[in-house]
């Protein structure tokens, strides 16, 4: 018996042209002859299967196809080949596979227009977010027995208690960053003593508060991000519409006063191990010892820059958790979805950060707290 | 040309398999399962023949998509000895394994569709998968018609999985299933959530699949309606094992009461063509 399917194409009887489709018509041996067949612009009258030893439903189609295209009939089919054809037969289906996809020449400013209306709708829907915010903290306000201290005090573990050692890590060695690549500098003019102000005032007024949401917007604002989102996929938060659950009050309050307050103790506690690691540093590399560094700090740091920092803590905070919790509640669809929501709320709570620190730092010189 | 394309796909064309020709497609002996403390299977034993359809009953965590998933390989027993078309899935390598996932089909509950893919791309991803040596053209031929065979509009061919419904998702999930014309299809629940109408579509085109193909199909289900008109067995799960494996008739003369009660109740008697309170 044949274990590849084979074709002839014979001039039969009475002028009739029969194409003899031989051996197994299987999806595994099609492939041998598909090209072949599908060349073949002889007129064919009559398709003969008799000497078909086995076939599935992918050669009786294929069988149909050519009988379709030759106007040809099929003769000799077995029983078995006989209701797969008919089977098949009833199946035709001319759509595409793949989903429509315009040329690059219409695709290209059709994506182009798509992101700038939806750049706009996208400012109207983050400010109807706000105001859903505004609205379940008054709501919230009014029926305080409603908010979710529990979950609330979860978030405040997972943005803030399990952040403590990657942060502090972090921290740490930029303090040790700074206070070497400082010294270095500041040798040159004799001045090394001013690696004290330079560690103290940098970590506290701008690069603690701000790896600190750089960090938390990775940590907990994507974690945010594709939580929601999940659960708006397994419409688990339409199901908490219906109980009379807001997911505002449910999901997002508690996670924005988590992300709020944890970032202020967090941002406070970077700055802290920044200076520790700058101490360490000055110890080991100028010579000025751990504790004195320590005393120094409280001398050359104004109050102010902890101020500065602690302000702005609270509204990075609040720009990563609203990012995070804005991305997950706009998935729709499917899972890719999510992921680039995620993606999308860490880029855009982290690119919000710098723009807001920069206003702050000229707001904070402009009234004198330079 | 046919030699050509041998020695260019010869390594990695999957083995050309005849047909399973053993009596029975898939033996499950001395199956434990558990989930911590959990036990799910004890010392479950189940024999599929070829060429019927076995319907799988029992109670909601009784472990059927367990079962299921144990003999599809997602699930590894604690102990037990499974083996698909003869041979054994417990101990195998990964690659003999592959030899066997060519021949079977697998509809999960939910459709388990790719969501970043047509239907028909889901279609042909086994396809294209097993058979790299498949013009394009063909495979998105084979994907169209066998989308069509599963009861789907056609139009249904180009829309993603979260533009369906969740009965069209379930045919979308049993084209993909069929896709490489398998010998052993598993189905989760296929008719679950299908309309009545659906629902019995979806039975006469599983018989006619199976009498056209010689399908042996394992179907787990809760349709009453299912089980009558197109399972030629039943098997019930219940207290950590398969208490009976039989013909409609032959479990209803047993007196183990879950059975009695499973097919001799309410909608029981209905699916039976019985008066409900005779």
């Amino acid at each position: 018996m044949a274990t590849e399917a084979d074709y002839t194409l014979d001039k039969g009887d009475g002028g009739r042209t029969v194409l003899r489709l031989k051996g197994p018509y299987l999806l595994s041996t099609i492939a041998n002859v598909d090209r072949g067949l599908r060349k073949l612009d002889d007129d064919i009258d009559v398709i003969d299967l008799a000497e078909v030893s086995e076939i599935d439903t992918v050669g009786a189609w294929f069988a149909c196809t050519l009988a379709r295209n030759h106007s040809a009939s099929i003769e000799n089919a077995s029983e078995r080949a006989d209701r797969l054809l008919t089977a098949v037969g009833e199946s035709a289906n001319s759509s595409d596979v793949s989903a429509p996809r315009l040329p690059l020449l219409t695709r290209a400013p059709e994506a182009m227009g798509e992101k700038v209306f939806e750049a706009g709708h996208g400012i109207v829907r983050v400010v109807g977010f706000f105001g859903q915010i505004l609205a379940g903290v008054a709501s919230l306000i009014r029926h305080p027995r409603r908010f979710r201290h529990r979950a609330m005090v979860h978030q405040f573990e997972s943005v803030g208690l399990n952040a403590l050692p990657i942060i502090g890590l972090m921290s740490f060695l930029i303090g040790i960053v700074i206070a070497q690549q400082g010294a270095v500098q500041l040798q040159a003019f004799g001045a090394e003593a001013l690696t004290v102000n330079l560690v103290g005032r940098i970590t506290l007024r701008e690069l603690g508060v701000l790896m600190t949401a750089i960090m938390v917007a990775g940590r907990s604002g994507s974690a945010f991000a594709a939580q929601i989102g999940t659960m708006k996929l397994t419409e688990e938060i339409d199901a908490m519409r219906t109980i009379g659950i807001s997911p505002v009050e449910v999901l997002v309050i508690p996670r924005l006063v988590a992300c709020v307050f944890m970032m202020i103790l967090l941002g406070f506690y970077a700055s802290c191990m920044a200076i520790i690691g700058g101490a360490v540093v000055s110890d080991v590399m100028l010579g000025i010892p751990f504790w004195t560094f320590l005393m120094r700090i409280h001398e050359v740091v104004p109050a102010h820059d902890v101020w500065v920092g602690m302000i702005k803590a609270p509204v990075f905070g609040l720009i990563v958790g609203m990012s995070g919790c804005y991305q997950g509640m706009q998935v729709r669809g499917n899972s890719e979805e999510v992921g680039l929501r995620t993606t999308k709320a860490v880029v855009q709570a982290i690119f919000t950060v710098i723009v807001l620190d920069a206003f702050f730092a000229v707001f904070f010189t402009g009234i004198g707290w330079g | 040309m046919n030699t050509i394309v041998n020695e260019i796909f010869g390594e990695e064309k999957p083995e050309r398999h005849e047909r399973f020709q053993g009596e029975y497609p898939v033996r499950v002996r001395g199956l434990v399962n558990s989930f911590g403390d959990q036990v799910i299977h004890e010392d479950l034993d189940l024999d599929v023949k070829r060429g019927e359809i076995l319907g799988v009953v029992g109670g909601s965590g009784t472990g059927k998509s367990v079962l299921m998933r144990s003999i599809i390989g997602l699930q590894q027993p604690d102990a037990g000895h499974i083996e698909v078309f003869g041979q054994s899935m417990t101990d195998a390598e990964p690659d003999e394994a592959l030899g066997v996932r060519n021949r079977w089909g697998v509809l999960f509950q939910g459709g388990a569709l790719f969501s970043t893919l047509t239907v028909g791309e889901n279609v042909e991803v086994p396809i294209t998968q097993f058979y790299p040596e498949l013009d394009a053209e063909i495979a998105h031929e084979i994907a169209r018609y066998k989308v069509v065979m599963s009861g789907l509009p056609e139009e249904a061919t180009s829309k993603f999985p979260s533009e369906l419904s969740g009965g069209m998702k379930k045919r979308a999930g049993l084209a993909r299933a069929l896709a490489i014309d398998p010998e052993l299809l598993f189905l989760d629940e296929p008719t679950a959530g299908l309309d009545p109408i659906g629902a019995s579509a979806f039975d006469e085109l599983l018989r006619g699949l199976k009498e056209t193909l010689g399908l042996t199909v394992f179907l787990i289900t809760h349709d009453l309606d299912t089980l009558f008109a197109i399972c030629d067995r039943v098997a019930v799960l219940a207290d950590k094992k398969v208490i009976a494996v039989g013909t409609i008739p032959e479990l209803l003369e047993m007196d183990h009461p879950w059975i009695q009660e499973y097919f001799n109740g309410p909608r029981g008697r209905a699916a039976q063509g019985k008066p409900i309170d005779g």
